[in-house]
Formats: C-alpha cells, structure tokens, sequence
C-alpha cells in the first residue's frame, strides 16, 4: 500500500499518475453506462461493438502508414469505427426481428477481422495485444481531456433524461406508449456506450472492456434500491477495481488490465454468490 | 357501430410474417364496455392489442380509437403488460414504476409535484400506498400486477387494456382484481385479453373472440359450442366447480371452460 503511494509520487512514475487519473475519471463514464447496459441488458451489444473498434484501429493504422495522413490517429479510427458499430447494432437490434444474435455475433467478429487484415496490409509491425488487452503505457495526457468531456457530457445526458432513460430501460413498450421515442435513446445509449468503450481501451483492452464496463454495475446492482443508487455504487467499485488492478500489477509486475479484469470477476462471483446464500437462509 | 364508439376496427388484416395473425377484422367496442377479448394461444389477442395502441400497424384496414389514430389517441389508453415480461431484479422502488406512468409532457421528463400527487392517488386506489417506497422487486406476483394498473392509472385513461392480467396470479388474488376492475369499469371503458373463460363469465360485458378472425358475443350468449367454435373441434369440456361454487350452478353454461 506504502509502496505503490511512494511510487505515484516518484517523479519517474509520470505513466503510473496518469493511469490513476484516466483510470479514476473513466469510472464515472463506466458506472453510469455500465448501469444502462446491465439493465438494459445489452451487454452483448456492447461487446460487439467494442471487438468493431479494432476494426477502426487497423483500418486508422493503415490510412496513417500506408496512405500518409499522419494525424489520423488509431484514435479516431476507433471513434468511428465505435459509433458506426453502435448505430448499425443498435438498428439491427431493432428491426431484425428475428437472427438478431447471430447478426451481432457476424459484426463481432468481423469488426475484429477487417482490423486484423489492414494491419497486414500496413508496412511495419504493431504490437496489437496493446490493444487487446490494454497498455496503460500508451495513455497520453490527452486522454484526461478526453475522459473529462466524455464524463461531463455523460453526467449531463444522463441527469436530464434520468426518468425516460429509467422507463426505457425498464419497460421500452410502456416508454413508447407514453410518447417517448424510445428507439433515438436507444441508439443514443449505444453511441455513448460505443465512446465509453473506446476510452477504456487503453486501460484494459478490447478484448475485456465488456467486463470493466458491466461487472462494478452488476456488483452494485446487487445492493441498490433505485437506480441511481446503483449508478453512483457502480462508480465507486468501479474505481475501486482499477485502483486495486493498477496497485496490485505495478508492485507484482504484471500487466494492468488482466489484473483489474481478474479483480473486478472475483469480487462479482463472490458477490453473486453471498446474495445467492444469504437469501437461501 | 356509432360515432362515439371508443374502439372502432374496419376490415383490418395484420401478418408478421406472410401467414396473417389478424384477418379482416371489424370490430366496435362502446363506452363503460368491460370486453374480454378470448381465443387459443397464438391466435391473435396480444396483437389485436398492440394494433389499438398503435405499437403496430395494420397492413390493410382503418383502426380508430376515441375518433382518431391509435398514435394520436394514446394518452388516453392505459395499458397494463404482464408484470413477468418485465425485468424483475431492476432497481426500481414501486412509486418510480407508477411514475413511468406520468411520462411524456416536456423534453426532459423531470416529475411535478402534481405527478407526484398523482402517482400516489392511484397508488391508493389500488390500495398500495404503504408500499411505495418498498422496491419493486420484493413485491408478490399479483401486488406488482397491481402496481402496473397504478402506473396505468396515473395517466387518467378512458381506455384501459389489459394483457392477461390474472396468468401467474392466484385465484384468491384474481378475485381482488377483477372487483376492482369492476369498479373502475364505472369511469373507464375496459378490455382484457384473457384465455381464462371464469373470469370471462363474472364481470364480463361482451367477449371478443379471437382466432384469426374476430366475432363477438354478449356475454349471456356464450355456451359450449361458441367456446368449441373459438378453440376449434379437437377440444374437452372441463368443468371449474370452484368458480361456479360462490354464486350456485345456475350460470352452469358460463362455467364451462378448454382447459
């Protein structure tokens, strides 16, 4: 604990601090997302649209090797490629009616593959496990600026339409009924889930984004009565898994996303299984 | 048919798929109608409902309801789902459900001290006021069904659907809700799909038959074979004593049920 105190504060440690920070300020975006997307129940959907952003990775690497335009960072490629993901997933979802699994299975894992074959096609070698399984080596201090714009504008959206997102997602047909056009805060949520996605793929990868971004809010769901309880619940834990991961990865040497996610499932198992026992007794 | 029929249906045809669900369906219902909308599984009813609210729309034929387009007419339709196809581990507290109800004035959907005011005037009513604060999901089967009439009723509706609203509730319970349905049937036209034929028989004004054609009866005119027309030629007759125990036997014809 002492140790890895000290270690924030060497002055070598700059890449440690700034894991911390994005790590902490990301938390605010997951807890509350992760909240719609565990009671929505559209994980796999935001799975989905996390494994199309490698899509937009490989797809931005080769535009800025191959063709030249150096300022288009994988970045940006992964903006898109997350957003275009969200917006097709998310009219899938809602208009084919039947197949829709295996229609998002074949995003999936093509979305996955076109960014594998641009990295081919790029001269050069990329080490791409960065951004599977995250690199908190790469965060640069932009990415706080990032992070901030995509909590504040979270935090804003999800304070003004708090009701109708809450009748959405707990009852999308009733929502309708009541005038509400339930299917623009759907892909609104998605488009939201497809950014949040994107800036936690530094920190632990594409490949186990989805359980950073559901398990603190299926953990908080456990305790809460309403749903910004769980919300606020979710930020909490969710910070607490990343400060442990980071913490517990920095002093063992091991690598920080793997750890958080290791974390992050033991503490859910545990906890769905306690609820499990004690409503037995 | 009149001009102030609530529901008014002309020739109205509906297929998911190429097989219609819904075939050339005319149908009126009038005011203060208590209508029990009947038929075998997959036969048409829950469609038929989500054609008056307006969720789907008919491929051939005029739906009206209160005059207008079911779309323009929704905020006088209350409708009630069956609580099982709802996620039951939501957090949510009973009084944020019935709220839902209050929804769809202004952009932002921030509640008034009125909706407050409201929701728990209708809490009251279905005499779940001392649960308000209580979470949703701790409640039993037939206090949560309860608790979507609540929601429903927060929007003052003149029309109020029901979609099997006594499946996965027992008879004890079930009784309870239909004299309370019955006296909101003095303010509010009410329909029910039901394929329970007991409940049909105590508080039903009409039926409306539903089996990819639409016919409908007074309720003194249903007999066994109305109920063998419906439910096809294949069927049994069983006899629910218990129902037909509180009143005597001498709605015996009433008594006759598929199942």
């Amino acid at each position: 604990m002492i140790e890895i105190v000290k270690a924030l504060f060497d002055p070598d440690n700059e890449f440690l601090r700034l894991a911390f920070i994005v790590g902490t300020l990301s938390a605010f975006s997951f807890g509350i997302i992760g909240t719609y997307v565990v009671t929505r129940r559209i994980s796999y959907l935001a799975g989905a649209i996390s494994h199309c952003v490698f899509g937009g990775i490989g797809a931005a690497l080769y535009v800025q090797k191959k063709i030249g335009i150096e300022w288009f960072d994988p970045m940006y490629g992964a903006v898109i490629s997350a957003v275009l993901a969200a917006a097709i997933i998310g009219l899938v979802s809602l208009y084919a009616k039947q197949r829709e699994d295996t229609v998002i299975g074949a995003l999936w894992a093509t979305g996955m593959a076109i960014g594998l074959l641009f990295i081919d096609l790029t001269p050069g070698y990329f080490d791409i496990t960065s951004y599977l399984f995250g690199d908190i080596l790469l965060i640069s201090p932009n990415d706080i600026k990032l992070v901030l714009l995509l909590d504040i504008i979270v935090i804003v959206l999800t304070v003004y339409f708090y009701n109708k997102l809450q009748a959405i997602c707990f009852d999308d047909e009733f929502a309708r009924l009541r005038g509400i056009h339930s299917d623009i805060y759907y892909i609104l949520l998605l488009c939201l889930t497809a950014l949040t996605v994107v800036l936690l793929v530094r920190v632990v990868g594409i490949v186990m984004v989805i359980a950073l971004l559901t398990l603190p809010a299926a953990v908080a769901g456990q305790f809460a009565k309403k749903l910004w309880q769980m919300m606020i619940l979710a930020v909490i834990v969710c910070i607490v898994f990343i400060w442990s991961g980071l913490g517990l990865s920095y002093i063992y040497e091991l690598s920080s996303g793997p750890t958080i996610i290791v974390i992050a499932g033991s503490v859910y198992l545990a906890v769905a299984a306690g609820a499990r026992l004690f409503k037995n007794n | 048919m009149s001009a102030n029929s609530v529901v008014d249906i002309q020739n109205v045809t509906f297929a998911y798929a190429k097989e219609p669900v819904l075939e050339n369906v005319n149908l009126s219902v009038e005011p203060h109608d208590f209508a029990s909308i009947v038929g075998p599984n997959g036969s048409g009813k829950t469609t038929l409902l989500k054609l008056l609210l307006g969720l789907i729309k008919p491929d051939t034929g005029e739906i009206k309801v209160f005059n207008h387009t079911p779309k323009k007419s929704r905020f006088r339709m209350g409708y009630i789902p069956q609580y099982i196809d709802l996620d039951l581990h939501f957090p949510v507290t009973v009084l944020d459900v019935v709220l839902m109800g209050r929804l769809g004035h202004g952009l932002g959907g921030r509640f008034s001290k009125e909706d407050k005011q409201a929701a728990s005037a209708s809490l009251e009513e279905v005499d779940l006021i001392d649960r308000a604060g209580q979470q949703f999901s701790e409640l039993s089967g037939g206090q949560r069904q309860r608790v979507l009439i609540a929601r429903a009723l927060t929007g003052n509706p003149d029309l109020l659907l029901l979609d099997e609203p006594t499946s996965n509730i027992d008879l004890r319970v079930e009784k309870v809700m239909f004299d309370m349905l019955q006296e909101l049937n003095s303010r509010m036209t009410i329909m029910i799909v039901s394929h329970d034929m007991g409940f049909v028989s105590q508080v039903v004004k009409s039926v409306i038959c539903v089996n990819r054609k639409v016919v409908v009866h007074p309720t003194s005119e249903i007999n066994g074979e109305i109920i063998q027309e419906i439910y096809g030629a294949d069927l049994r007759m069983i006899r629910h004593d218990h129902r037909c125990s509180e009143g005597g036997h001498e709605h015996d014809r009433d008594c006759k049920s598929p199942f």
